[in-house]
């Protein structure tokens, strides 16, 4: 699946550019602990964290998760959007929690 | 001159520290321990700053305002000041990012005010030992507009730390020194994993939350004034 159909599919706000939709979803991953997700996340992952600081580019790069999803409308720091956008990381948001998004996913993957 | 240091001490304002930890009862532990300067860094609060700061007057000890803040990312930044007034200017901003919650006493503990003389003067009923909404670069612009140093806490461990919760130092961050738990028995070690560490300096606390934890005379900086400006220079 595309990041594209899970936009679609979950209802998800896209906060960074949309070049990059297109990309295959195959996993998902959910921690708050950069230092673990650094380690653990796959690639293709959709990564579901509430961490929104400007690191969390950088790992989605390192780990080439498909792309975050930011849960319970949290707003994302702009740096962090800008600094994504750079680095050609999707960053979603939905107004689910991660319990709720991982459901959904599950039925998806 | 040489100052043997401890800049990560708790009073009885923080929660989770014994309610033996006074004004005068960590000056004097910290004078008995041959310590010239220390720092009062309760989370998220400078409240017992003052009070520290006028016990160590009196005994002939240099006290630090500071605080422990907690950002957005529960990462733990130590925060020095020149003043009391400082540290104040900073709790305000604090105070207003702190979710509007009472501290459950029964869970964490209390949180006591006091005077120079150690009387309890009043207790602070908010929720101190979460989160604020600052983030990290955000309590780092704070600290310094009020001519403070922001220094990650702890940075080894596990929990709270800049390496856990943000799993590497933003470049971003204007930082200049870390602190070292003393979890790290051997500094090269620790190094030898993470060499891009080497160049910040690094602080050595006790993050005493009990009198007995107070640094022994062991760490110590060369500085020319025993001043909080002085020290706030040196680790800068």
């Amino acid at each position: 699946m595309k990041i594209s159909d899970l936009i679609e599919k979950l209802d998800l706000k896209l906060i960074t550019r949309p070049d990059y939709t297109d990309k295959e979803v195959t996993g998902c991953y959910v921690c708050d602990l950069l230092s673990r997700v650094m380690s653990m996340a796959k690639q293709g992952d959709v990564w579901i964290t509430v961490q929104t600081n400007l690191n969390i580019v950088a790992i989605a790069s390192l780990t080439e998760a498909a792309c975050i999803i930011v849960p319970e409308d949290i707003e994302v720091d702009y740096d962090t959007v800008l600094k994504a956008n750079s680095k050609d990381v999707t960053i979603l948001g939905s107004a689910l929690d991660g319990y709720s998004l991982c459901v959904r996913l599950g039925a998806l993957l | 001159m040489i100052l043997y240091y401890d800049l990560h001490i708790h009073t009885a304002l923080s929660p989770c520290a014994d309610n033996d930890m006074t004004p005068n009862n960590i000056v004097n532990m910290a004078l008995l321990k041959g310590l010239d300067v220390i720092a009062v860094t309760d989370h998220n609060s400078a409240e017992n700053a003052r009070a520290v700061i006028k016990a160590g007057e009196k005994a002939g000890l240099t006290v630090i305002a500071g605080m422990e803040i907690e950002t957005s990312e529960e990462v733990h930044v130590l925060s020095l000041f020149p003043s009391a007034d400082a540290a104040e200017e900073v709790q305000r901003q604090v105070y207003r990012s702190l979710p509007d919650a009472k501290n459950p006493e029964n869970i964490f503990g209390s949180q006591l005010l006091f005077d120079e003389s150690d009387n309890i003067t009043g207790k602070n009923e908010r929720l101190l030992l979460t989160a604020t909404s600052l983030g990290i670069t955000e309590v780092f612009r704070l600290v310094a507009a009020a001519g403070g140093i922001a220094i990650p806490s702890h940075v080894d461990r596990p929990s709270y730390s800049i390496l856990s919760n943000l799993g590497f130092i933003p470049d971003e961050l204007p930082l200049t020194a870390i602190e070292l738990s003393k979890n790290i028995s051997d500094k090269n070690e620790f190094y030898k994993m993470r060499p891009e560490l080497k160049k910040y300096k690094a602080v050595f606390n006790s993050d005493a939350h009990s009198l007995g934890d107070i640094s022994e005379k062991i760490n110590f900086i060369d500085v020319l004034h025993n001043k909080p400006n002085e020290i706030i220079r040196f680790f800068g």
